[in-house]
């Protein structure tokens, strides 16, 4: 009797494990948090909130006035020597092969700094110039308070670690937001060119 | 009265030392940490626990735990869930996935393995060992390669010293185990 009662409660036990990860995993397709926030972003697009933002040259704008034209937005700060140098590069890319629909208004670049108590507008500036920004149609910008750059790190789900150098190691990544303010797409911080179809295809008539 | 220690009240305390803020934080602070010491830890505070658990409950159980097996399950199922790189970060953004670690680990991981090891047999003992070593190669490999940070909250250089280590656990039960069955006394049942 012991076998078949032991035989039944690790049968419902298996069963139950593989719905809790199944759970887990998101039918076993997320194994880690990055994999999880693209595909939650993809099929569940988050709205944008309206926060403000101070921009290279100090003025002020605001995710709501961004509306109405596609972004693509990095997170950054402007320190960062490492990988975040080439980061910056993809985008002075994005501005060269999106030419066309930036001018038409119909894109916008936005790098948005996580260490805004460091970055201020004149590191801002540099930050682009640094990487090769041509023109309109590339903002930086940082956010005004803390309360907001905390809000903004959790829709986006970007997580900067202290690197113990002064640095930091971040998830970077290329976030895409809809006319509507919502995040609908993230793709690797080196895939300029899957940043671009995917924002051409939905440009097309 | 001879005051003796009972080990499920070591077991609670070393609960609550684990669950004060800036322990915890501690040892969430490393993958390396959280992984090797803080999970075992809470683990042996499940083990310990079940220490207090009363003859005719543990007899009820064991009806239903032959040779250790079901329990032997629920902690591998239980551990695999908190071997994904998923769980050890929302452990620390998510105050009830913390919850559920801090509550399962030591009910469905520790407390299993105390009431069912002593009755595992020497197969028993043997899937459930090769099992561990292979995971624990299995992992350390992955981790120690992957030129990916898996855990968002953690560094790569964290990922790769815990692969080193994981690889080097692997290796050590392995020669444990050989030297138990060149050398050592081993109970067939």
């Amino acid at each position: 009797m012991s076998v078949l009662r032991t035989l039944l409660v690790s049968l419902v036990l298996v069963a139950a494990g593989v719905g809790v990860l199944a759970e887990a995993t998101d039918g076993f397709r997320a194994y880690t948090t990055e994999t999880a926030r693209r595909i939650h972003v993809r099929e569940h697009p988050r709205a944008v909130p309206p926060l403000p933002l101070q921009t290279a040259s100090g003025a002020r704008t605001d995710f709501g006035a961004l509306r109405g034209r596609w972004l693509l937005v990095e997170f950054i700060y402007t320190r960062c020597t490492t990988y975040c140098s080439v980061q910056g590069g993809e985008f002075a890319r994005l501005q060269d092969e999106l030419a066309g629909p930036i001018a038409a208004g119909k894109v916008t670049l936005l790098s948005v700094s996580f260490d805004p108590a460091r970055d201020d507008p004149a590191s801002l500036a540099r930050y682009q110039r640094l990487h090769g920004a041509r023109g309109e149609g590339w903002i930086a910008a940082r956010p005004v308070d803390a309360a907001d750059l905390t809000e903004l790190m959790g829709v986006f789900g970007v997580v900067a670690v202290p690197d113990g150098l002064g640095g930091f190691v971040h998830n970077a990544a290329i976030a895409v937001v809809d006319p509507q303010g919502r995040l609908v797409a993230i793709m690797d911080w080196d895939d300029a060119p899957g940043a671009v179809h995917y924002v051409m295809q939905r440009l097309a008539p | 009265m001879k005051l003796a220690v009972r080990p499920w009240l070591a077991g609670v305390a070393l609960w609550a030392v684990l669950a004060i803020p800036p322990v915890r934080h501690a040892f969430e602070s490393m993958m390396t940490l959280q992984m090797l010491v803080q999970i075992p830890l809470l683990a042996l505070a499940g083990w310990l626990l079940a220490w207090g658990t009363p003859a005719w409950l543990a007899q009820r159980v064991a009806d239903w735990n032959q040779r250790g097996i079901s329990g032997l399950v629920l902690a591998s199922l239980a551990g695999m869930v908190w071997m994904l790189p998923r769980a050890m970060d929302a452990a620390l953004d998510e105050p009830a996935i913390a919850l559920a670690k801090f509550l399962s680990v030591p009910l469905l991981i520790g407390a299993p393995v105390a009431l069912s090891w002593p009755r595992a047999g020497f197969v028993v003992r043997g899937v459930f060992l090769a099992e561990v070593i292979a995971t624990a190669l299995r992992l350390g490999w992955l981790y120690l390669i992957s030129p990916e940070r898996l855990c968002s909250n953690y560094l790569l250089g964290d990922q790769q010293l815990l692969g080193r280590i994981m690889l080097a656990i692997g290796a050590s039960i392995i020669l444990v185990l050989a030297w138990k069955l060149m050398w050592g006394r081993i109970d067939v049942t």
